[in-house]
C-alpha cells in the first residue's frame, strides 16, 4: 500500500486540518491547551509511524516521487521528535488572552509535514512543495506575538528574504531540468554524465546550494538569523532554528549527495568555502553579542559551518557525521531555546547576558540546564556536542583535509569563549544595583520538555551508538555497492578480542 | 585473579561519579552533603588501595584491565588498566579526596550541593584520565577534568561572582582547551591511518611500522600531544592560567588541579607514542624546565601574596618532573614521577594550610601577618614540616625527587644540571622567609587583633595524615620507587642493570636483583 510510505505525513495533515476544523467552533473563551496537547499527541502518533517505517522494506511510491529509506527514517524521527519537544515548550506559554492559538498550533503541524516530506521526497519539485510548506508556516510563526517588539519586523524580514532563497532553489531546479531532462534525482545522477550542457548543472548547483545555505543559514547567506531570532517568539525560535534546519541539511544531503554525485569535484570546493566562511563568521561575530538569542543566533551559524565541513569528506562516514551532527544539534538547540524563551519572558525583557547573572541561584534547575546545554555546544565529552563534533572532524581528516579540520578546531576554541561567558554569567552574582529579575517557576510540561532535551544530547553523548547505526545506515543508501573506506593499517586481530 | 580485580577500576571511576549525582539532590541540611562526600572519597580511597595491594610487581604489562568495545565504528574501546607509572597516581588521587573534603568542611557554606557534587564530578574525570588506555576515552576525560574546574572558579572564587572569578574561569579554560582541540587533531590524524585509538595497539603498530607516518607528519602530531601536556603541566612559557587559578579557586580544587595530569600524559602518551621524536625534543624541554625551575623561583621571591607564592613556586617545584623526564635515565623518569607525587602532598597541605590562615585571617597577604608561630603553635609546626619537605630536605619526600632528577639532569648536561641546582637553593630561599616573615618576628596588628585559634580535631585530621606521609616517603622511597620503575622502565635509555645513582641511594631495587 503507497499510503505508508506517506504515513506521518497524513496524520499530521488530518490532526491539523481537524484543529483548524475544530478552533472556531471552540468557545472563545476557552483554553486553548487541549489543542496543544492533541497536536503532542498527532506528533506522537507521527513519530511511532515514522519508527514503523523503518520495517517497510525500502522503496518508492507515488510514482517514485517518495522514497522511504533508512535516511528518510533517521530524519522524521529526529524532526518528529525536535518539533516535539517545541510544543512541550510551548504548551504553557499559551496565555488565555490569545484566541488564536488553535492556528499556532496547526501551523507548527503543517509545518512539520512540509519538514517531513522534505526528507522523503526524491523528486526536486515536491521537494519544494515540501520546502514552500514548511517555510510559510515559519515565516507566519515568527509573526505570531504581533503586538510585542520587533516580532512583525522579524517576520517580513524573513519571508522577504526567504521568498529570495526559494526562488534561487526553485531556478536551479529549472536549471537541472535543462541539463538532463528530469527532476527526479536517481534519474539526474543517471543522466549527469551524459550531459552535453555541463554548464547548466554547475550553475544549478550554484543556485540550489545558495537556496539552501540560506535555509541552513550558512555564511555568507546568514544575515537575516540573528535579526529573525532576537525578533521572532522565542518558543518559536526553538521550533525554527532547529527542524527546519535539519530538514535543509537532508535536502542538501540528498541533493548533492543523490544527485551530483558525479560532478563531486565541482561543488567539493563550494562546501569547503561554505564551511570556513560559516565557522569563523559566525564565530567571531558571536564572540561580540550581548544579547543571548543573537549570540546563540550566530552560534548556529557556526554550527552550521561545522556540519558542512562533513560534507566536503565525500564518504559514507562523512554523511553519517553530517546526519549524526544534526541530530545532537538539534537536541541541544531546542533545548537551550526552551530555557530562553522561559527565562526571557512572554516580550523577552530579560534578553542580555547580564540578565543572567545570577541565574544559577535564582533557579538553580533551569541554570543547571543551561549550563548543561552551552557545554554541549562547546564540544565537552559526555555530551552529543562532543560526539557530532568528532565524527565530523575525524571523517574529513580520513579524506586527509587537515586544513579544514584544524581550522574548525581552533574554532571550537573560540567559540568556547563566549559560550563561558555566558556559562560563567549564570553562576555570578547580578550586577551591583541593578534589581533581581524574578524568573517565574517553571512548569512541569516544560521541565519535561527540557528533560527531554537534556537526556537527549547525554545519551548522545554517552551510547550514541544506536543513533550511529540508523545514520549510517541511512549514509549507506547514497553509497550503494561501494566499500567503505579502510584504513591503511588495521591491527592484528589477535589484539582485537573483546575480553582482556 | 578474584573478580574484583576485573571491576575494580570501574568502580573506582564509578563510585565519585554517582556520588556526585547523589551529592546534587541531598537536601541541604545540616552537614549531610559534607558527609556524604567524606563517605564517597573515603570508600573511593579504600578502593584505590586494593591496587598497590594486589598489584603484581614482576609484571611490566597493564593490570586490573578491562577492554569492551564502547562504539563499533569508530571503534572505541573502554579499556582501562593500571601500570607502575599510573597505579600510584590513582591512589594518591583517592588519598587527595576526603582531605580536600576535610578542608573544605567549613570553607564552603553556601551552595555545597553544587560544590561537593563538581567536587566528586572532578575525582571521576582525573580517575578517568590516569585509567584509561583508549585515546578517545582519555581525551574524553582530559577535557572533562576542565569543566567541574571551571565552573567551580568561577562560583566560588576568592570574591565569588565578581569578574576577576568568572575571568580566571574562562582563562583556565581556554588555556587547555584550545592545545587541546589540535591534540584532538593529532589523535584523529593517528587514528585515520591505523583504524586504532587503542593505546596498546597503537602503541605496538608505531613501533612494527615506522614507515606508517612521514617523519615530518609524525613530527607534527608529536608536537601537538606536547603542547596540550604542556599547558596542562604547565611547563615555563605557558603557565599563565596557574597563578590566577591557584589565586582564585578553593583550596580544595587547587590541590588537585596542577602537575599530576599533565605530567603523568607527557610520560605515558609523549614518550610512550613518540620515542623518537620525544628525544628530539629532549634538550629544548630540558632548557624550559631549567629556565621554569628559576622563573618561578624568582617570581616567587617577589609575591606579597601567599597563593600566587605557592603557585609559582609550583611551577619552579614542577619543572624539576619535565627536567627528569627529558634525560630519558630510569632515575631521573623514577624521580619525575615521584616528585610528582611528594609535590601534590606537600602543594596540597600547604593550599590546606593556607586556606586555614585564611578562614582565620580572611587574607593571603604576607605583610599583614607576623608572630604567628606564639599564637598557633601546632599550626606552625605543621606549616615548618611542609615547608622544609617541600624544599628537599633529607629525609622527607621533596629531597628524593629534587636528587633524583637534578643527579640525572647534571649527568645529561653539566651547565643546566648546575643551573637547576640554583633553583633548589632559592626555593629555600623564598619558603624559609616567607616562614619568617608570616610565623615569626614580632605580632602583627592583624594577628593581634583577632583571637587566635589553633588547629581543631577536623583540621588535625586532614594535615597529619599528609605530614605522615612526608616522612614515610621520604624515608622508604623505594616502596613507591619499586612500582614506579616497572612503568618507566621501558621508555627510559637505560639499559637494565646499571644506575649507579639509584642503586646508591635506593639499596634493594628489584631489577637488581633481576641482573645478578
Amino acid at each position: 500500500m503507497q499510503l505508508t510510505r506517506i504515513l506521518p505525513e497524513v496524520i499530521l495533515t488530518i490532526a491539523g486540518v481537524l484543529i483548524m476544523l475544530v478552533d472556531p467552533l471552540l468557545p472563545r473563551t476557552a483554553s486553548r491547551k487541549s489543542v496543544g496537547w492533541f497536536s503532542v499527541l498527532a506528533m506522537l502518533a507521527a513519530f511511532a509511524a515514522s519508527a514503523w517505517q523503518l520495517h517497510l522494506t525500502p522503496g518508492t511510491a507515488y510514482f517514485g516521487v517518495v522514497q522511504t529509506d533508512a535516511f528518510s527514517v533517521f530524519f522524521h524521527l529526529l524532526i518528529c521528535g525536535t518539533v516535539l519537544i517545541a510544543l512541550l515548550a510551548a504548551i504553557d506559554s499559551v496565555r488565555p488572552e490569545t484566541r488564536d492559538m488553535g492556528e499556532y498550533f496547526a501551523l507548527i503541524l503543517f509545518g512539520t509535514v512540509g519538514m517531513l516530506l522534505m526528507t522523503s521526497a526524491v523528486e526536486l519539485l515536491l521537494v519544494f512543495v515540501g520546502l514552500e510548506i514548511s517555510s510559510i508556516s515559519t515565516y507566519i510563526l515568527a509573526g505570531f506575538r504581533r503586538r510585542t517588539g520587533k516580532s512583525p519586523e522579524a517576520a517580513i524580514k524573513y519571508f522577504l528574504l526567504g521568498s529570495f532563497a526559494t526562488a534561487f532553489f526553485l531556478y536551479g531546479i529549472a536549471l537541472t531540468f535543462g541539463a538532463t531532462g528530469t527532476t527526479r534525482i536517481a534519474a539526474i545522477a543517471a543522466a549527469l554524465p551524459h550531459t552535453t550542457t555541463p554548464i547548466l548543472a554547475w550553475t544549478a548547483i550554484a543556485l540550489i546550494l545558495v537556496g539552501l545555505g540560506f535555509k541552513v543559514s550558512a555564511a555568507p547567506f546568514h544575515v537575516w538569523t540573528p535579526d529573525v531570532y532576537e525578533g521572532a517568539p522565542s518558543p518559536v525560535v526553538a521550533l525554527m532554528s532547529t527542524a527546519p534546519k535539519a530538514a535543509a541539511f537532508a535536502v542538501l544531503l540528498r541533493i548533492f549527495y543523490g544527485a551530483y554525485p558525479s560532478i563531486q569535484q565541482h561543488w567539493w570546493g563550494l562546501f569547503w568555502v561554505l564551511a570556513v566562511v560559516s565557522m569563523t563568521v559566525g564565530n567571531l561575530a558571536a564572540l561580540r553579542q550581548q544579547s543571548v538569542k543573537r549570540m546563540l543566533a550566530y552560534s548556529s551559524i557556526a554550527h552550521a559551518g561545522y556540519l558542512l565541513v562533513a560534507f566536503t569528506s565525500f564518504s559514507p562516514q562523512g554523511v553519517a557525521a553530517a546526519s549524526f551532527y544534526v541530530l545532537c544539534y538539534v537536541a541541544m538547540n531546542v533545548g537551550i531555546f526552551a530555557v530562553v524563551s522561559h527565562v526571557g519572558g512572554y516580550d523577552d525583557h530579560l534578553w542580555s547576558i547580564t540578565d543572567y547573572r545570577g541565574l544559577g541561584y535564582r533557579s538553580p534547575v533551569l541554570a543547571g540546564a543551561m549550563a548543561f546545554f552551552l557545554l554541549s555546544l562547546i564540544g565537552i565529552p559526555f555530551t552529543g556536542g562532543f560526539f557530532a563534533k568528532f565524527y565530523v572532524f575525524s571523517a574529513a581528516l580520513q579524506q586527509r583535509m587537515f586544513g579544514l579540520a584544524i581550522i574548525g578546531l581552533i574554532n571550537s576554541g573560540i567559540a568556547a569563549f563566549y559560550y563561558l561567558r555566558l556559562l560563567t554569567a549564570l553562576y555570578s552574582k547580578p550586577a551591583d544595583g541593578s534589581p533581581v529579575l524574578a524568573v517565574p517557576r517553571m512548569s512541569l510540561t516544560l521541565g519535561f520538555a527540557i528533560l527531554l532535551a537534556a537526556s537527549a544530547t547525554l545519551l548522545l553523548g554517552i551510547v550514541p551508538r544506536s543513533s550511529l547505526d540508523l545514520a549510517q545506515r541511512g549514509a549507506s543508501t547514497f553509497f550503494t555497492g561501494a566499500a567503505p573506506a579502510q584504513p591503511v593499517a588495521s591491527a592484528s586481530p589477535a589484539l582485537r578480542s573483546d575480553q582482556p | 585473579m578474584p573478580s574484583i580485580d576485573h571491576s575494580v577500576l570501574t568502580w573506582i571511576l564509578l563510585l565519585p561519579a554517582f556520588g556526585a549525582v547523589v551529592a546534587a539532590l541531598l537536601p541541604n541540611r545540616g552537614k549531610l552533603v559534607q558527609s556524604w562526600a567524606l563517605l564517597i572519597s573515603l570508600a573511593t580511597f579504600g578502593l584505590t588501595l586494593h591496587l598497590p595491594s594486589h598489584f603484581d610487581y614482576n609484571h611490566s604489562g597493564f593490570q586490573f584491565e578491562i577492554n569492551r568495545l564502547w562504539i563499533v565504528s569508530p571503534p572505541i574501546r573502554y579499556h582501562l588498566g593500571i601500570d607502575g607509572l599510573s597505579m600510584w597516581l590513582v591512589v594518591l588521587t583517592g588519598f587527595l579526596a576526603p582531605i580536600g573534603v576535610l578542608a573544605s568542611w567549613r570553607a564552603i557554606d553556601t551552595r555545597v550541593n553544587e560544590f561537593y557534587s563538581l567536587f566528586l564530578l572532578q575525582q571521576t574525570a582525573m580517575f578517568g584520565v590516569f585509567l584509561a588506555l583508549d585515546l578517545m576515552v582519555y581525551y574524553a576525560f582530559w577535557e572533562l577534568t576542565l569543566v567541574p574546574m571551571a565552573i567551580l572558579i568561577a562560583m566560588f572564587g576568592r570574591d565569588p561572582g565578581s569578574r576577576n572569578s568568572s575571568r580566571a574561569a574562562i582563562k583556565f579554560f581556554l588555556y587547555t582547551f584550545i592545545p587541546s582541540a589540535l591534540f584532538l587533531v593529532g589523535i584523529l590524524a593517528l587514528y585515520a591511518r591505523t583504524g586504532t585509538f587503542d593505546y596498546v595497539e597503537l602503541k605496538a603498530l608505531l613501533t612494527q611500522n615506522p614507515g606508517l607516518f612521514t617523519p615530518s607528519a609524525m613530527w607534527v602530531i608529536s608536537l601537538s600531544f606536547l603542547v596540550a601536556f604542556a599547558v596542562k603541566i604547565p611547563v615555563f612559557p605557558l603557565h599563565g592560567w596557574l597563578g590566577d587559578v591557584f589565586s582564585e579557586a578553593p583550596s580544595a580544587m587547587a590541590m588537585v588541579v596542577a602537575g599530576k595530569l599533565g605530567l603523568y600524559s607527557l610520560i605515558r602518551f609523549h614518550l610512550g607514542l613518540f620515542p623518537f621524536e620525544s628525544r628530539r625534543v629532549a634538550h629544548w624541554m630540558i632548557m624550559l624546565a631549567v629556565l621554569g625551575i628559576l622563573y618561578g623561583a624568582l617570581v616567587a621571591l617577589a609575591q606579597n601574596d601567599l597563593k600566587r607564592l605557592l603557585a609559582f613556586g609550583t611551577i619552579s617545584s614542577l619543572s624539576f618532573c619535565t627536567l627528569g623526564i627529558y634525560t630519558f635515565a630510569i632515575n631521573g623518569l623514577d624521580g619525575a614521577v615521584f616528585h610528582v607525587l611528594s609535590e601534590s602532598i606537600t602543594g596540597g597541605a600547604l593550599l590546606v594550610l593556607l586556606g586555614l590562615m585564611y578562614e582565620r585571617y580572611g587574607t593571603y597577604e604576607i605583610e599583614r601577618y607576623g608572630g604567628l608561630a606564639a599564637r598557633t603553635p601546632r599550626l606552625a609546626t605543621l606549616f615548618l614540616v611542609t615547608v622544609l619537605a617541600l624544599i628537599g630536605l633529607p629525609l622527607l619526600n621533596g629531597f628524593v625527587g629534587e636528587f633524583l632528577t637534578l643527579s640525572s639532569g647534571f649527568a645529561t648536561s653539566h651547565l643546566w644540571g648546575a643551573l637547576g641546582t640554583i633553583g633548589v637553593i632559592l626555593s629555600a630561599a623564598y619558603m624559609l622567609w616567607t616562614m619568617q616573615r608570616v610565623f615569626y618576628g614580632p605580632e602583627s596588628p592583624l594577628v593581634h587583633r583577632l583571637p587566635a585559634r589553633d588547629l581543631a580535631a577536623r583540621e588535625h585530621l586532614a594535615l597529619w595524615p599528609m605530614a605522615i606521609l612526608m616522612v614515610i616517603m621520604g624515608v622508604f622511597s623505594p616502596y613507591w620507587i619499586r612500582a614506579i620503575d616497572r612503568g618507566v622502565h621501558a621508555l627510559s635509555d637505560a639499559p637494565a642493570s646499571t644506575h649507579p645513582a639509584t642503586a646508591a641511594l635506593l639499596p634493594g631495587q628489584p631489577h637488581d636483583g633481576e641482573a645478578q
